[in-house]
């Protein structure tokens, strides 16, 4: 058995490439999608890559939200679907409250390319299984709207029931909130991080590392014992 | 065609790092006195027809689920009456 991860692409996305190639390097068959796109081919997953889809020109992901492919997203997602959203698709999935709260101007109002030390908070999710709690990992990084912002009831929520999946470690690139780097929902189906794994898949390019790789052998994990 | 006004502000307790460059730019520029500035955005909708309560409340959904994101941000609505007349408040902030 082969799954199929689509990766949709909207106007103005950038990595849905390098996301599909991640895909493929890890073993799994990318399948395209467009943002026109009314059903979801039959995949067994779906990640929403980085880019600034529709320019950004409302409010990042704002636009993408009410695309007719997101209505499929949403049920599916809603129905446990495993969704991941990197970068611009982390902002796609606060728009559409899949995800609580919402994405800011970097509080230096830069736009930042580094590569970035994280913390895995939580290995349990569809996204992180192939780490363990507490590992270390090191992806690029790249935005300028990366600030996780939510209000003080949202964010004791999500550390209580273990949904801050992944914490910026030494820096705090952006003045995100609790150094929060990527959260899940509640069933742990949906994640969504600002840094980009897809871009550290191969020791040739990126960081030189291949810290990425497990997210996308983590779905893999997670399509097979499901 | 009457115009309708949608202001979108972050909501007070946001930080606003845009509106802190812009003040702290004053005193350099000799614009003393400025305690504060926030910055927004503001949205001019051309409107077919009257703009009656169920045109307002139509807008009042773009605005909610579209123009603002209510989870960061607060907005208003206003319809400015006539050729270069003043903005009328009709419609409460949200």
């Amino acid at each position: 058995m082969t799954a199929r991860i689509g990766v949709i692409t909207f106007p103005g996305t950038l990595d849905d490439r390098d996301t599909q190639r991640a895909v493929r390097t890890a073993g799994l068959e990318a399948v395209p999608l467009w943002h026109r796109d009314k059903g979801l081919k039959q995949v067994d997953a779906v990640i929403l890559p980085g880019g600034f889809s529709y320019g950004d020109y409302l409010r990042a992901g704002a636009i993408s939200r009410f695309s007719p492919v997101m209505e499929s997203v949403i049920d599916q997602a809603k129905a446990g679907m495993p969704v991941l959203g990197i970068c611009n698709g982390f902002q796609v999935l606060t728009e559409t409250h899949l995800l609580p709260g919402a994405m800011l101007r970097n509080n230096h109002l830069h736009f930042i390319c580094r590569d970035q030390k994280l913390r895995v908070e939580n290995a349990e999710t569809a996204w992180t299984r192939s780490y363990e709690q507490g590992q270390e990992i090191n992806i690029p990084l790249k935005n300028i709207d990366g600030r996780y912002v939510a209000d003080e009831r949202v964010l004791d929520e999500l550390e209580a029931e273990g949904r801050v999946v992944f914490r910026y470690e030494e820096l705090n690139p952006n003045g995100s909130l609790r150094d929060i780097a990527g959260i899940s929902n509640a069933a742990g189906n949906v994640v969504g991080l600002m840094p980009h794994p897809e871009h550290a898949v191969e020791p040739l390019i990126g960081t030189g590392r291949t810290d990425g790789l497990g997210f996308f052998t983590s779905i893999l994990k997670r399509l097979v014992s499901a | 065609m009457a115009r309708v006004v949608v202001d979108v502000m972050l909501k007070p307790e946001i930080l606003d790092p845009q509106g802190q460059a812009v003040q702290r730019a004053l005193p350099r520029l000799g614009f003393e006195g400025i305690a504060d500035v926030r910055q927004g955005k503001r949205f001019e909708l051309e409107v077919e027809g009257p703009v009656d309560d169920a045109a307002l409340a139509r807008i009042h959904e773009i605005a909610e689920t579209f123009l603002a994101n209510t989870v960061i941000e607060d907005f208003s609505v206003k319809v400015e009456v006539g050729e270069g007349a003043d903005a009328t408040a009709v419609k409460a902030e949200s």
